[in-house]
């Protein structure tokens, strides 16, 4: 069975439209010593070349941790994957060695991280750092690394790149620092970017730029683009689809507008209800009641009943399994799906 | 970063100025008149007393000894013994070589195991050889000089065989091997706990999460990112702790009979010799501030983070 | 679904819609109480705190080990008497000295010095330390330039140097003769740690609200800064506790610390020096019984360390 890496090498950037990752049925637990924290439990999504899948859910719900796994980067005890395949390419991830899943990390799978002040290494040079993907896995020289870093460092738009090579990580501002990180990942042009909150340490000016900026390297690569994020704002823009995650599950995928549009899970409809709008001047903002579970113990049936206004024993009984959603005439609506027994009401209600 | 010198060699002159009064106060405040000692058990003879006195300048008022001894200081002088009227910088040339090849070997051993040690500790927090570097430094702290020094000699010198007991050549290396690992063995602990926890604090760091990402292998991880980060607090402490070997050795230098500074020292003050500790002490002082304005050197060249302060 | 449009609740602030993680069920905890929580589960904490509070009844109470006299000798008899190992607790147990002393008792005896040592010349260090820490960290500018150089200078000198020098002018040196040099020489380690814990929590937010708040710069010191920046110096503290008793140790060993009739484990180590050969036990026991002091005390700040230190969790 030939490699990925080898199927890579002969057609490499793929045609819009072809998957690129496929997560399956994935499980993931932690093994603490209160006793085991059931992170991820049974998410699936997939996205294509050229594709942006945003990924939504606030903290605790599982999103990261699935990131992490994808790239082989969670720490294997506590976390332990219990069922599930993570296709890429075809291929599952899962079952490959140490070696073959290094050579996809940073190189065709890439990540993005919240803080970049903590993810840069603050006693090497940023210029070090970009050249870092060109020296180890393509064999540059250092003179070679460094032109590329500063062709990288024009690339995302950062002033007088050739006089800040040099400069370390401190020494920038923190939009120019997250677009460092953003260089950093696409600096060996990767089939797909794992975006992990990062936006949410900028302020909105920043976030605006730092996400066009994404927008265009994605569609100037091709790249499949997976958005974490708890930030509904920022989706609406970039996205193509979202799936809405609670405690470990995907409860919702839908394309962008729809969603935003017509809900079909009382969790999506509260996260829209909670979004401040200025129409609304002088009420009380709405919050979703209660808080998110706690992961060691998750309630039965459906984990989000507690907090469900219109929760019935059902619910609280059998764990609602990912229904297709249809329009009230039956036609199944395209990538949509709505893990909720009450669907239909909360979607045409 | 020429200013950050600048700035470090002003506030060293204080401190310089300080310590040398402080033990020279001490010591000359030490009851015993190190020029009667000269004539041993007999009474002194009055007349020469007072001239030799006068010579060493002890009928002076005690701070005018002192401006004396600070002036001379300037010019290289590290005074003249009244007990056997040698300079104290012959002494001083004489042990010195002594103390700082001892101080020196230690110092390798103590690095070179040491960060060893600590290294794979760190790496494998939680694990068999983690518990057993915890215990083995664990013990090389609590176990004091003396019994330390006794058990290697005893054990290597004594019955093994392996080297000689006391050192009867201090250019020969092998024979300092032994006092080395007793003066190391102390550093060496502290050196392996910090190094072992600062690479179990590092490895947890958001940098190491992102190298891993990148897809760097694991020696890249570990050899650049993580080593870099965690070999800061370790560096500092190697920096203070070689200016301490070279002046605390005392116990280690009467053990394995090394005729080095610690050895001088300690004949020097229990014959209330207050000359030589001065010019000693001010000496040792010296190696240590210029130790200090190292170590905070190096801290500046390796973390970048503080140059621009 | 409740229709919450229509209220108009003015000034109250309601929950997020983006909350955090829910947290345990019981009660939350202060840091201290985690902490002890925590240490009490270790084993190395446990079996540490047991020893130290074993020695420190030895410390106050040593005729409860022993009815023997640690100062008489007997030369004709017992002139290094090999040691029986059957005799627990017995005069013999541990064999007799140069002088026939019952090593056993003197080594029962000796313990009192070393923890009395050890003890005050830390509360003392720490109290010393502590303050001068917390007024330079507080203060900053002048206050904190002159304990800062005072510190520095202290510094300079290698302790055990300085030991030497200070315990040279005692013509009798006692157990307090010790700690007074000790003291002198060590409280500036104490300022350090203490100085440098208060800067950075000086600079936290809840210190700030204090202030706005109108607190005195007493209270803030006392019941804001203290709790917090407290932690490394109790650390620094009960490790140094260990090393204390070593120097004095040391120090008694170099013939310069303790003196007949005070009773210590180095100045034993010291006389057993010229008898390693034919009479390893009477180097043997005040040695090993010195090390297994040390180790408890260090054992001991090990744990509180880890205890401590939320970051190695």
């Amino acid at each position: 069975m030939t490699t990925v890496i080898e199927n890579n090498q002969k057609n490499d950037r793929l045609e819009v439209g072809t998957p690129l990752l496929e997560v399956k049925d994935l499980h993931v637990e932690f093994h603490t010593r209160d006793g085991i924290a059931k992170a991820v439990n049974g998410v699936n999504y997939s996205v294509s070349a050229g594709e942006t899948l945003a990924v939504l859910g606030e903290s605790g719900s599982g999103k990261s941790v699935t990131a992490q796994t994808i790239m082989g980067i969670l720490d294997m005890p506590p976390g332990k994957v219990t069922q599930g395949e993570i296709l890429y390419r075809g291929q599952d991830m899962l079952k490959m060695g140490n070696e073959e899943r290094r050579k996809i990390r940073g190189q065709k799978i890439a990540m993005i991280f919240q803080d970049a002040l903590s993810s840069l290494n603050p006693v090497l040079s940023v210029g070090y750092q970009l050249g870092e993907m060109f020296r180890v896995h393509q064999g540059a020289s250092k003179a070679e690394a460094k032109a590329k870093a500063i062709e990288l460092m024009d690339r995302v738009r950062i002033p007088a790149a050739k006089e800040r090579v040099n400069d370390y990580p401190h020494q920038f501002s923190g939009g120019m620092r997250q677009r460092i990180m953003i260089a950093m990942a696409l600096s060996l042009q990767p089939d797909l970017i794992i975006a992990d909150e990062p936006t949410t340490a900028l302020d909105v000016t920043v976030q605006a730029q730092v996400m066009d900026l994404l927008a265009e390297l994605q569609a100037e690569y091709n790249m499949g683009l997976i958005l974490i994020t708890h930030d509904l704002g920022v989706v609406a823009d970039v996205a193509d689809k979202i799936a809405v995650m609670y405690a470990g599950r995907i409860v919702e995928t839908a394309p962008v507008h729809e969603l935003y549009a017509n809900p079909a899970h009382p969790y999506t409809k509260g996260l829209l209800r909670s979004i401040p709008r200025l129409d609304q001047k002088g009420q009380e903002l709405y919050a979703i009641k209660g808080l998110p579970p706690n992961l060691l113990k998750v309630p039965a049936g459906c984990a989000f009943n507690p907090r469900c206004d219109v929760a019935t024993d059902l619910c609280r009984t059998e764990i609602p399994a990912l229904h297709h959603v249809t329009d009230e005439d039956g036609t199944e609506l395209t990538g949509r799906r709505s893990a909720c027994h009450l669907w239909k009401e909360t979607l045409h209600g | 970063m020429g200013r950050f010198v600048a700035r470090r060699l002003l506030q060293m002159i204080p401190v310089f100025l300080g310590t040398t009064a402080l033990i020279f106060f001490m010591v000359h405040l030490l009851p015993g008149d190190p020029v009667a000692a000269m004539w041993g058990d007999k009474a002194p003879d009055p007349v020469q007393l007072a001239a030799l006195r006068h010579q060493y300048g002890f009928d002076k008022p005690l701070v005018g000894q002192y401006l004396d001894y600070m002036g001379k200081l300037l010019t290289g002088d590290f005074g003249t013994s009244p007990l056997d009227g040698r300079q104290v910088i012959d002494k001083i040339t004489e042990a010195l070589p002594v103390t700082i090849r001892l101080a020196l070997f230690a110092f390798a051993i103590e690095i070179v195991l040491g960060i060893g040690i600590g290294l794979f500790a760190g790496l494998r927090r939680g694990k068999a050889f983690d518990k057993g570097a915890l215990v083995f430094t664990l013990l090389l702290i609590s176990i004091p000089v003396p019994v330390l020094g006794y058990i290697f000699q005893t054990i290597f010198a004594t019955n093994l065989k392996w080297v000689t007991p006391t050192v009867q050549d201090s250019n020969d290396l092998t024979q300092l091997v032994l006092p080395a690992l007793v003066l190391g063995s102390l550093s060496l602990a502290y050196v392996a706990r910090l190094t072992r926890t600062s690479i179990a604090e590092n490895i947890k760091a958001d940098y190491v999460r992102t190298a891993v990402a990148k897809g760097l292998p694991r020696r890249k991880v570990i050899g650049t990112h993580l080593l870099r980060n965690s070999m800061i607090p370790v560096i500092t402490f190697l920096g203070t702790d070689l200016g301490a070997l070279m002046g605390g050795a005392i116990v280690t230098e009467g053990i394995f009979n090394v005729k080095g500074v610690g050895n001088a020292l300690y004949h020097a003050i229990n014959l209330k010799d207050g000359a030589t500790v001065s010019g000693f002490v001010a000496f040792l002082v010296l190696v240590y501030l210029a130790a200090g304005l190292i170590v905070d050197l190096l801290y500046a060249v390796l973390d970048p983070r503080i140059r621009y302060a | 679904m409740p229709d919450l449009t229509e209220k108009k609740t003015a000034g109250k602030i309601p929950a997020q819609a983006t909350v955090a993680v829910a947290a345990k069920p019981e009660k939350p905890r202060s840091l201290g109480s985690d902490a002890w929580h925590d240490l009490i589960r270790k084993p190395i904490f446990v079996i540490s705190a047991l020893l130290i509070l074993l020695l420190i009844v030895i410390a106050i109470a040593p005729g409860l080990f022993t009815s023997v006299d640690p100062r008489a000798g007997d030369l004709r008899n017992h002139y290094l008497t090999k040691p029986d190992y059957t005799h627990f607790f017995g005069a013999d147990w541990f064999g007799y000295d140069l002088q026939g002393r019952s090593i056993y008792a003197r080594v029962i005896y000796g313990a009192r010095a070393s923890v009395v040592v050890g003890i005050c010349v830390t509360v003392g260090v720490t109290i010393l330390g502590g303050i001068t820490g917390m007024l330079a960290g507080y203060f900053g500018g002048w206050i904190d330039t002159i304990i800062s150089r005072i510190t520095d200078i202290f510094f300079g000198i290698p302790l055990l140097l300085g030991a030497l020098v200070i315990l040279n002018a005692f013509t009798s040196r006692t157990v307090w003769s010790v700690v007074f040099a000790l003291v002198a020489l060590g409280w500036t380690q104490m300022t350090r740690v203490m100085r440098g814990s208060v800067i950075t929590i000086k600079q936290s937010d809840f210190v700030t609200a204090a202030k706005a708040l109108g607190a005195g710069t007493g209270r803030i010191m006392f019941k804001h800064i203290l709790p917090n920046a407290v932690a490394p110096v109790i650390v620094v503290a009960t490790i140094a506790l260990g090393g204390y008793i070593a120097t004095e140790a040391t120090l008694s060993f170099l013939g310069i610390g303790l003196q007949d009739p005070t009773i210590s484990w180095g100045i034993d180590i010291n006389s057993a020096q010229k008898v390693i050969r034919t009479a390893p036990f009477a180097l043997f026991f005040p040695a090993g019984m010195l090390s297994l002091t040390v180790l408890a005390f260090i054992m001991l700040g090990d744990a509180v360390r880890d205890a401590l230190d939320p970051k190695l969790r």
